[in-house]
């Protein structure tokens, strides 16, 4: 400022006033819309995250890479599904790159940070997998969506089946955390909702892998049934553990999708004849599925999977919004209200939204099958979240 | 819980205990004789595991020579960590030690992130050591864990004849009581430091190629493995064989059956056992007074 001359000042002042106030409702429509990615790009969740984002653009380059007659910039950063620096990133894209929309992540903890300052700085976030039951339920706000599942969801639809295939004891096994934990309770609730009782919830520190001692104590247990919820390497190795034992003969293993999702290769024969729960599966076949599943292969040169499809709804939500306000993001209330309304026509097959945000939908029974996890049949139509604690409706 | 479940569960809890018990005493060995703090230990076990998981298809079935092969490139690794680092910091005070191995901490977890990656690994048991042994009515017992017991026993008691029954071990022991002493009496210090570290080192690779197969490979099993040692380490006492030993088995104990019957509990039961050990002897159970 000392070296600048007064008049100077106030003349730049005025031109950029200028172009402020003159340019603002043309550059409201030709500014692109800024997505912010935020989602795991190394670790052991690397290629979830990199499925949500081409699922993602895979919907948007199918609309001409517009939504409105609006640009679309993409904004990256990688959580390292670090919850220590889930602060520090998500601000990074909200206060640095101001971007429009928050696109994130597949960790529980950290998406539940990502909420958290979403809540604070009133920016739109759609969450495209992370279950945690509290982003939309106690958490719940106006600008938070979520377009996957909640914990509660599959393990609550599993709990069902199990005590409908003639289980009465059954025994859960799981990391001691929240999407762990979260899960096994769900399957307590569906599970005595259908009369069976369940013996004892069985946990390890998150991500312990030496599962020994419990399969030994399921053994004594002598349960009907098993209802496991590991992801990951952690998955491939319960299945494989738990075959090894010998268990598999005598108590059947059930779990939520995740446990031979993405894994069935490492698992091979071990995960044969599983039966999961989840809101996707491998050979849907109907029409919508199909072509998703084709054009995906196409632009991608691999197969979809559950996480490219919520990747792909994300964008389907969000384009819902920006043209029920004809591009103009700015009428912030009724693109919220045409998002919450939406009906998504998703490979998954056509799902709403329930008032704390959250997919009502429908939730599969699949069978591993070879490579696949073939459907077998719907668990429970139009499966809606409790949203215990949500205090939007 | 009837008796053969009882049986199996003691069955793990020994393995476990075990193989903590192989880290611990590399640990033990190297605070109780040089008196340094070894954080990075937990990160030799890391480097032992990930060792198994890139020697393994190399060596197929010949699993025994995998582990001495392991054995030895541990072995100079540590010899040459010891030159080039350890040997500076005996002298130092244990604020330095801790800054410094954190350090290294740090530069193996780099290391390990650009060489081999961030996901987690599963290490193929060798075939002559697949299946189980049928344990009651339900319950197949691996074979594998079996001869990881087996094998973690032979390493026991091979290191207390050397600590107890050779020239070397009673060095050591001298060492450990008397460092002054022992140079005075015209023993190379030195070396004997830089045996014993190289020892320690390859204890604790040993354990994680022997670990592998039952745990899998992952980023951060160092650390995990390391705040147990510790915890062993305490209540052991400082600097003794058999006291670690002893601890081992009781943490695996604790552990074990902790996680059976206080299963949302199973995080601090050791803790909790720490806890009530040190207000016992605070020393810990097998104290050499420092």
């Amino acid at each position: 400022m000392k070296y600048t001359s007064r008049p100077a000042v106030t003349a730049l002042a005025i031109a950029v006033a200028g172009i402020f106030t003159s340019g603002a409702s043309i550059a409201q429509s030709k500014d692109p819309i800024k997505v912010g990615f935020m989602l795991p790009a190394t670790g052991t969740f690397a290629s979830l995250g990199n499925m949500i984002e081409n699922g993602f653009k895979l919907y948007i380059n199918e609309q001409g890479g517009k939504l409105a007659g609006r640009d679309i910039q993409y904004f990256k950063v990688d959580d390292e599904s670090d919850p220590a620096k889930a602060t520090d990133n998500v601000n990074k894209l909200v206060k640095r790159d101001q971007v429009d929309v928050l696109v994130g992540t597949v960790h529980s903890g950290v998406a539940t940070t990502m909420a958290k300052v979403a809540r604070e700085t009133n920016t739109l976030l759609i969450v495209p997998n992370a279950g945690a039951d509290l982003i939309t339920g106690a958490m719940c706000a106006k600008n938070i969506f979520r377009t996957s599942f909640t914990n509660w969801q599959p393990a609550f639809a599993m709990g069902k089946v199990a005590a409908e295939r003639g289980h009465k004891k059954a025994i859960t096994i799981t990391w001691n955390y929240a999407a762990g934990l979260e899960s096994a309770k769900g399957f307590v609730e569906g599970f005595e909702k259908g009369g069976g009782t369940v013996a004892q919830n069985l946990t390890l520190p998150f991500p312990n892998v030496e599962y020994q001692a419990l399969l030994t104590e399921i053994a004594s247990k002598k349960p009907d049934a098993v209802y496991a919820f590991f992801a990951g390497g952690g998955a491939v190795k319960f299945v494989k553990d738990y075959v090894a034992a010998g268990l598999h003969k005598t108590i059947p293993l059930y779990g939520p999708g995740f446990l031979t999702d993405g894994t069935l290769e490492a698992q091979g024969e071990s995960a044969q004849g599983l039966f999961t729960t989840l809101h996707y599966a491998d050979n849907l076949n109907t029409p919508r599925d199909n072509t998703f599943r084709l054009n995906f292969a196409k632009a991608y040169k691999t197969n979809a999977d559950v996480y490219a499809v919520q990747g792909y709804d994300a964008a389907q939500l969000l384009a819902t919004g920006v043209k029920a306000v004809g591009g103009d993001i700015g009428k912030r209330d009724q693109m919220l209200l045409a998002m919450r309304s939406a009906s998504i026509d998703s490979p998954r097959g056509k799902f709403t939204l329930s008032p704390a945000h959250n997919p009502v939908q429908d939730i599969y029974i699949r069978q591993v099958k070879g490579n696949l996890n073939e459907v077998k049949g719907v668990a429970i139509k139009g499966l809606a979240d409790p949203a215990r604690g949500c205090k939007l409706f | 819980m009837d008796l053969s479940t009882f049986l199996v569960q003691c069955l793990n809890a020994v393995q476990y205990g075990l193989l903590l018990f192989l880290v611990a005493s590399g640990l033990t060995l190297i605070f109780g004789i040089m008196g340094v703090i070894n954080l990075a230990h937990g990160s030799f076990y890391m480097i032992g595991a990930y060792m198994a998981f890139s020697l393994a298809p190399i060596f197929g079935d010949y699993f025994i020579a995998q582990l001495l092969a392991g054995i030895a490139l541990a072995a100079i690794l540590g010899y040459v960590l010891e030159w080039a680092f350890f040997s500076y910091l005996y002298q130092r005070d244990h604020l330095q030690q801790v800054l410094m191995t954190y350090s290294l901490i740090l530069v193996f977890e780099e290391l390990r992130s650009i060489l081999i990656g961030n996901d987690v690994h599963g290490v193929k048991v060798p075939e002559w050591l697949t299946g189980g042994m049928a344990l009651g009515e339900v319950m197949t017992y691996p074979v594998y864990n079996l001869f990881a017991s087996a094998a973690c026993i032979v390493v026991a008691i091979a290191l207390y004849c050397v600590v107890n029954r050779t020239r070397l071990g009673m060095m050591i022991r001298a060492g450990a009581s008397n460092r002054d002493m022992v140079r005075g009496l015209g023993i190379n210090i030195r070396l004997l430091y830089r045996i014993v570290f190289a020892a320690g080192v390859a204890l604790a690779a040993l354990a994680g190629m022997i670990a592998s197969p039952m745990t899998s490979v992952y980023p951060g099993m160092g650390g995990h493995i390391l705040i147990v040692c510790f915890v062993v380490v305490v209540i052991g006492g400082i600097g003794s064989i058999s006291g670690a030993l002893i601890a081992s088995l009781l943490v695996g104990f604790v552990d074990t059956f902790g996680k059976v019957f206080f299963a949302q509990l199973s995080g601090i039961g050791i803790y909790v056992l720490m806890a009530l050990i040190l207000i016992w002897r605070p020393e810990g159970l097998k104290s050499k007074g420092y």
